[in-house]
Order: structure tokens, then C-alpha cells, then sequence
């Protein structure tokens, strides 16, 4: 107890040195010029809560490791169970959310499902073959190119190019991947990295091809069939050819559908190639790479694979968001945009799909949701406080990110869905605990 | 079958093995023992394509008369094609997969020619079940032969230490090798399990394959091997039968002078 309190007392010093600066001093405008003024309490508030966290934690380590393990194992085998209703359940909700009408909601799915889709998209490198790819946006950003520029150059359909995009993004992640996978771990991660960022500054700074910083717009919208979405009502549009009135909702529906079985298309080839011998060679991969070549296996076309099929994916999910937005620019394929898609997968447990999903709906949805519920609050109650924070929750995306990162960790460091399944088995399938499973070196 | 011809392995100015030549028969267990520090493990790499030698040839020759130049291989064409397996010093199983997973990930060669570039297999429309179903046979009977059937879907990481190193053996022999290369098998078993690992290696033999074994502990070698090859400060001082090995005065030399008396001990009971 002693031990835990010193801890926590020191914690709670760091805490007062970083946070002094950050927290505890305020700029406010005076007529002449900036003044600092103290603000102890919101100071001490921080402090305090590191405090308490602090020996919160230190108590929870006094458990034995043993003891931990067993229990993880157990709570891996609860959430696969559990697993086996909420991913039919989500998938449901999925499928009839549109019938909410509400364009809010839909629009906000569609977005929640993007991210779902690019969370699986690279679960596939990170969570299965063990890579650390930290520019996995720059497979975004190609799809993304590659649909809005071959459809206005050649003047080809969604649909068409669909695939090309996808195979445009997988053949850069095997033009990355040559010279890159003979490097491990953090080497890997920081040429990664410098791939994503090279993607983002040739399309900055290509401006006869993909139009500069001004980016791309007016890229053509999916149809149905052949039948677009077009306003008129015409002959060749959805509402002519049904006869219903034409509406922007019919638009966001049809392409809210689209990113659901883009999504499910994704998990469905994951789940199929975790069964098979690429998959589990990607697993392997993961597990012990000198052991891979031992068996025999190719480990730089093996990684190589993982790295387009990932890659694939995040073409899939670039040409959507092209043609959902109808416009495109440099902006969009940020850093943040790899680090968001990398902490969904990290946060949801390598390696497990449903655990991605939820992950993405916490983190992209969850504050939108939030939001939504202070301000229902606040109109039901008729209180100020309620309708203040839901008016300031925005302002706070990045701290509430980062201590949901920081709490996932200290209490499920492997993630939401940790553990894994067996992708054979002679009797019954059991669940392996976290902690055996290797987290991959590169 | 195994021939290797003045194998050199220079690590900068260090001579790790000079010019070491030594031959393995087919359906032989042939065992390169030496003091701590002799170039015991730096052969094997060198067999196993870890390592690329500074200098010399290692010829392995299949039963239809192919050979394989082993020095020249990429690593994994070493095991794929020539059909060398090995085994670590220490252990190295895929250990958050289950033991079933392990020896499958071991035909992955065989299971992914099924599939169809993975992609007919995930559409479902090629060989691949067909395929599954002998490769998981295959499975089955090496872990009847180490007797871990019981454990087939538990992860390798949770098996015993022992268990760990019959796994690992049993994995290298679902490549179906012609030459199996074993880095300290006994090393931490105890002599139940030693005595058990014995028996594993002969069925092995049995089944056809060759094997070659480093080992420290005197009481597998000399029981096993038909063959030995003693390396000392890289050189061979000795090679022949177990009881020529055991006379030989430079091997007692060898021994003697390192100060591992004990081992010395074990090879006279």
C-alpha cells in the first residue's frame, strides 16, 4: 500500500510538471497584448485524477500474473461467445438502420463503415501478418486517385472502375513492399510511414495530373443498374425508372448500401483466407518468421500477399470515398487519417474482426452518439449544462481519444476482443489467450 | 547423400569453421558433437541456408539421383525443394497457434498449390478441402508418433517444455524431409523424455529420413548415431563409428582440454 501511494504521489509530480504549463496557465487578450493568468483548479483536477488513476492501477497489479492469464483466457471465451450474437445483432442494426430515414444517421453510418471497412482492410497486415504499416492511407489515397481520375479521363463508371482501383492500390503496396519487407518492426514502420507521406506530396504537388491542392471535383456518382441518381427524374434515374418522387435521401441510402457490402466483402475474404494456408502463413508470419523459412514458406511473397490484399482493400474503400464525396484533395489523406485506421485496429484487438468493428463505431461514431445523447438530454431536461457540453464535446475529439487510448491500454492492453480462434481444429475450437498470441516484429 | 566439401564460414576475422568436410549417409543419424564454441551450430546454418558460406560446397543428393546445390539455395528453397528440415536450439513453434495449426502450417507449400493462388479457394471453388483433409492425416500421425494427439487444439505455447521440442520435431517432419537437421534435441529433457526422444529419432529413421543432430548429451549420441563427426575450433579432429570416436585420443584431448570432463564421463559409461 505504501509502494502504491509513493507510486501514485510520483505519477501525480509528473503529472503537475507536464500538466503546470498545459493546464495550469491561461493567455487571455488584454488591451494591450496577451496576459498569463493561473488556473489552479482545473490544475489540481488533473492532477487528482492522475492520483487516483495512478493507484488504481498499481492495486489492480498486485494480482499475479497466472491469475491474470486465466482470467483473460475466460473473458476471451465470454466475448467470442457473446461475439456470436452481437456481431449478427450489429449486422442487422446495419442493415435496417436506413429505415430510420433520418440522413444524419445514415450519413454518420456510412461514415462509421468506411473506417470499419479500412480498419479490416489493414487488420489484415497489422493483426494477422504482423506489419506495422503506418501508411496504410496512401493505399486510400491511390483508390481514391485512381477512381476519380480514371473515371473523368476515360469516362468509365463506378462499377468499372471499381476493381481497377482496388488493383492500382494493391499493385503500390507490392511496388512498397519489394524494397520494404526486408526491414523489421520500427524500420518498417517509419518507411511506411514516409510511403504514406511521399503518396500525399506527389498528389500536392502534381498539379497538371491530379489538380494540386485544389484536388479533384465533380467525380461521378455510383449508379444502380445503370440507373443514376440524378434529380430530374428522368427516364435513366432511379425515381424515374421506379416512379417515385427523386430525393437526396435515395442517394445516400443507395450508397450507404454499397459501403455495407464493400465492408462485408472485406471481412468475408478475411475470414476465408484465416482459414486457408495464406492466411494462416500470414498468422505464422506473425508468430516466428525464422520458423516460416525453415517450413519451407516464402516469407517476402508471403508478406508481399498481405501487403496487397491489404492494400486492396484500402483501394476499395479510396474509390468510395471518392465518389461519396464527389470530391477529393490532398487534405483528406493525412497522418491522422493512417493513426485513426491504426488505433480502430489496435484498440479493437489485432486480429479480430468484430473487435475492429466496435472499435470503429466507438471511436468515429461514439462522439457523434455522445453528442447526440447530452443534447437530447438537454432538450429533455431543459438544462444548460447538458447543452454546453455537447457544444463543446468537438473541441475535445483529441483528448477523449487519447484517454480512451490510454485506459484501453492499462486495462485491456491487447485490445477490446483479444485472444484468438483456431483456424482448425479436430474437436471443439478453443479460444487462445492474448498472451501466447505474438503482437509481430515486422 | 550429404556431402559437404570444404565448408568455410568467416564472421570478419573470425574463422567460425575452416575448411570442413564431412559426409552423411542416407538412412543414417549422423551426429556433429564438439566442445561449446566448436562451429557446431554455424554448419547447420550453413546447411540450412541461415547462413551463405565464405567458401566450399554442400551437395545433398535425393533417392531419384537430383542434387542440390544447398550453399547456392535461397533459405526456404532449402527446405521446399531440397527437403532439409530443422529444428532450434531453442524452440521456435508458432506458439499463440494451436499445435494442429502448427504442423499445417508446415504443408503450407503442398496446401497452397491447392488453392489456386488463394483465390478459387476463397471463391470455394478449388481442391483445397480435399487437400485439407490429408494434410490434417498427415498431422494426425505425427502427433500420434509424439504422442500430443490429446493436445492437438491446444496452443503450442501452453505445451511443456518437452512436448515443445517432440512439436517441433514432429513440424519439421511434415515437410516430409529427406534430411532432417536437429539442434540439441535433448538439451533440458530429462531422461525419461531423453529416452523417449531416442525412441522418436529411431522411428524416424525408420520411416526413411536422415537425420543429423548436434547434441551435448553423450547418452543420445552414442546410444543413436551410426555415425559421428567431432568438431573442435571449427576443424574436424575425428570422424567414424561411436566406438572409433570414443577411442580416438584427440577427441579425449578435445574434451579434456575444454574441461568438460563430465561429458567425458558420460561417453565412457
Amino acid at each position: 500500500m505504501k509502494a502504491a501511494l509513493r507510486d501514485a504521489f510520483l505519477s501525480a509530480a509528473v503529472a503537475l510538471g507536464l500538466f503546470g504549463p498545459m493546464v495550469g496557465l491561461v493567455t487571455t487578450p488584454t488591451d494591450h497584448g496577451l496576459t498569463l493568468d493561473p488556473r489552479p483548479i482545473a490544475t489540481a483536477v488533473v492532477v487528482a485524477l492522475v492520483f487516483f488513476g495512478r493507484l488504481l492501477v498499481v492495486s489492480r497489479r498486485a494480482r499475479s500474473r497466472q491469475e491474470v492469464v486465466g482470467r483473460n483466457r475466460a473473458l476471451a471465451e465470454a466475448l467470442t461467445r457473446a461475439g456470436r450474437f452481437v456481431a449478427p445483432a450489429l449486422l442487422v442494426v446495419a442493415i435496417a438502420l436506413p429505415f430510420t430515414g433520418s440522413r444524419y444517421y445514415v450519413d454518420l453510418a456510412t461514415l462509421v463503415l468506411t473506417y470499419v471497412m479500412l480498419g479490416w482492410g489493414l487488420n489484415i497486415v497489422v493483426g494477422l501478418a504482423g506489419l506495422l504499416d503506418l501508411g496504410y492511407v496512401a493505399f486510400y489515397a491511390v483508390g481514391a486517385y485512381s477512381y476519380a481520375l480514371l473515371a473523368q479521363t476515360f469516362d468509365l463508371g463506378f462499377w468499372t472502375c471499381l476493381p481497377l482501383a482496388g488493383i492500382l492500390a494493391a499493385l503500390w503496396g507490392v511496388i512498397l513492399g519489394f524494397p520494404v519487407l526486408r526491414l523489421r518492426g520500427d524500420y518498417l514502420a517509419i518507411v511506411t510511414l514516409a510511403f504514406g507521406e511521399i503518396i500525399r506530396v506527389v498528389i500536392t504537388n502534381w498539379v497538371s495530373l491530379t489538380g494540386g491542392p485544389n484536388g479533384i471535383v465533380g467525380i461521378p456518382r455510383p449508379t444502380l443498374f445503370g440507373l443514376s441518381f440524378s434529380m430530374d427524374g428522368g427516364p435513366g434515374t432511379v425515381a424515374g425508372f421506379f416512379g417515385i418522387e427523386p430525393a437526396t435521401i435515395q442517394r445516400v441510402i443507395f450508397l450507404y448500401y454499397v459501403i455495407l457490402a464493400l465492408a462485408l466483402l472485406t471481412n468475408w475474404v478475411s475470414l476465408r483466407l484465416r482459414r486457408q494456408p495464406l492466411g494462416r502463413a500470414w498468422e505464422a508470419l506473425r508468430e516466428d518468421e525464422v520458423a516460416c523459412r525453415s517450413l519451407g514458406i516464402n516469407v517476402t511473397n508471403t508478406k508481399l500477399t498481405a501487403f496487397a490484399t491489404g492494400a486492396l482493400f484500402g483501394g476499395f474503400a479510396g474509390a468510395f470515398f471518392a465518389t461519396r464525396q464527389a470530391f477529393i484533395s490532398p487534405e483528406s489523406f493525412t497522418f491522422i487519417e493512417s493513426a485513426t485506421v491504426l488505433a480502430i485496429v489496435v484498440l479493437g484487438g489485432l486480429g479480430s474482426q468484430l473487435g475492429v468493428a466496435l472499435a470503429a463505431v466507438v471511436m468515429i461514431g461514439g462522439l457523434e452518439l455522445l453528442r447526440g445523447l447530452l443534447s437530447w438530454l438537454a432538450d429533455q431536461m431543459g438544462s444548460d449544462l447538458f447543452a454546453g457540453i455537447a457544444g463543446e464535446l468537438p473541441l475535445y475529439r483529441m483528448l477523449i481519444f487519447g484517454l480512451a487510448l490510454v485506459v484501453m491500454m492499462v486495462l485491456r492492453p491487447r485490445g477490446l476482443v483479444s485472444g484468438r480462434t483456431p483456424s482448425v481444429a479436430l474437436g471443439a475450437r478453443k479460444e487462445i489467450a492474448a498472451e501466447l498470441v505474438a503482437q509481430g516484429r515486422g | 547423400m550429404l556431402e559437404v566439401r570444404g565448408l568455410t564460414m568467416r564472421f570478419g576475422g573470425l574463422k567460425a569453421v575452416d575448411s570442413l568436410s564431412f559426409a552423411a549417409q542416407r538412412g543414417e543419424i549422423t551426429a556433429v558433437i564438439g566442445p561449446n564454441g566448436a562451429g557446431k551450430t554455424t554448419v547447420f546454418n550453413c546447411i540450412t541456408g541461415f547462413y551463405r558460406p565464405t567458401e566450399g560446397s554442400i551437395v545433398l543428393t535425393h533417392p531419384d539421383g537430383t542434387t542440390f546445390p544447398l550453399q547456392r539455395m535461397p533459405g526456404h528453397r532449402i527446405a521446399s525443394a531440397a527437403k532439409v528440415a530443422r529444428t532450434f536450439q531453442n524452440i521456435r513453434l508458432f506458439a499463440g497457434m494451436t499445435v494442429l495449426e502448427n504442423l499445417l502450417v508446415a504443408q503450407h507449400n503442398r496446401l497452397m498449390a491447392a488453392t489456386g493462388f488463394g483465390v478459387l479457394a476463397v471463391l470455394g471453388l478449388s481442391r483445397y478441402p480435399k487437400a485439407e483433409r490429408v494434410a490434417i492425416d498427415l498431422a494426425r500421425h505425427w502427433l500420434d508418433a509424439i504422442g500430443l494427439i490429446a493436445r492437438a487444439d491446444d496452443p503450442a505455447g501452453a505445451l511443456p517444455y518437452g512436448a515443445q521440442r517432440r512439436l517441433e520435431i514432429a513440424r519439421a517432419m511434415c515437410i516430409e524431409p529427406e534430411l532432417l537437421c536437429l539442434d540439441e534435441p535433448a538439451a533440458g529433457l530429462n531422461p525419461r523424455e531423453s529416452e523417449e526422444l531416442n525412441q522418436l529419432l529411431l522411428k524416424i529413421r525408420g520411416e526413411g529420413c536422415s537425420l543429423l543432430l548436434i547434441e551435448h548429451d553423450m547418452g543420445v549420441v552414442m546410444k543413436i548415431s551410426d555415425h559421428i563427426v567431432v568438431l573442435d575450433h571449427g576443424k574436424k579432429i575425428s570422424d567414424g563409428t561411436p566406438q572409433e570416436v570414443r577411442a580416438d585420443p584427440a577427441v579425449i584431448a578435445a574434451y579434456l582440454g575444454e574441461g568438460e570432463e563430465d561429458e567425458e564421463v558420460e561417453a565412457e559409461a
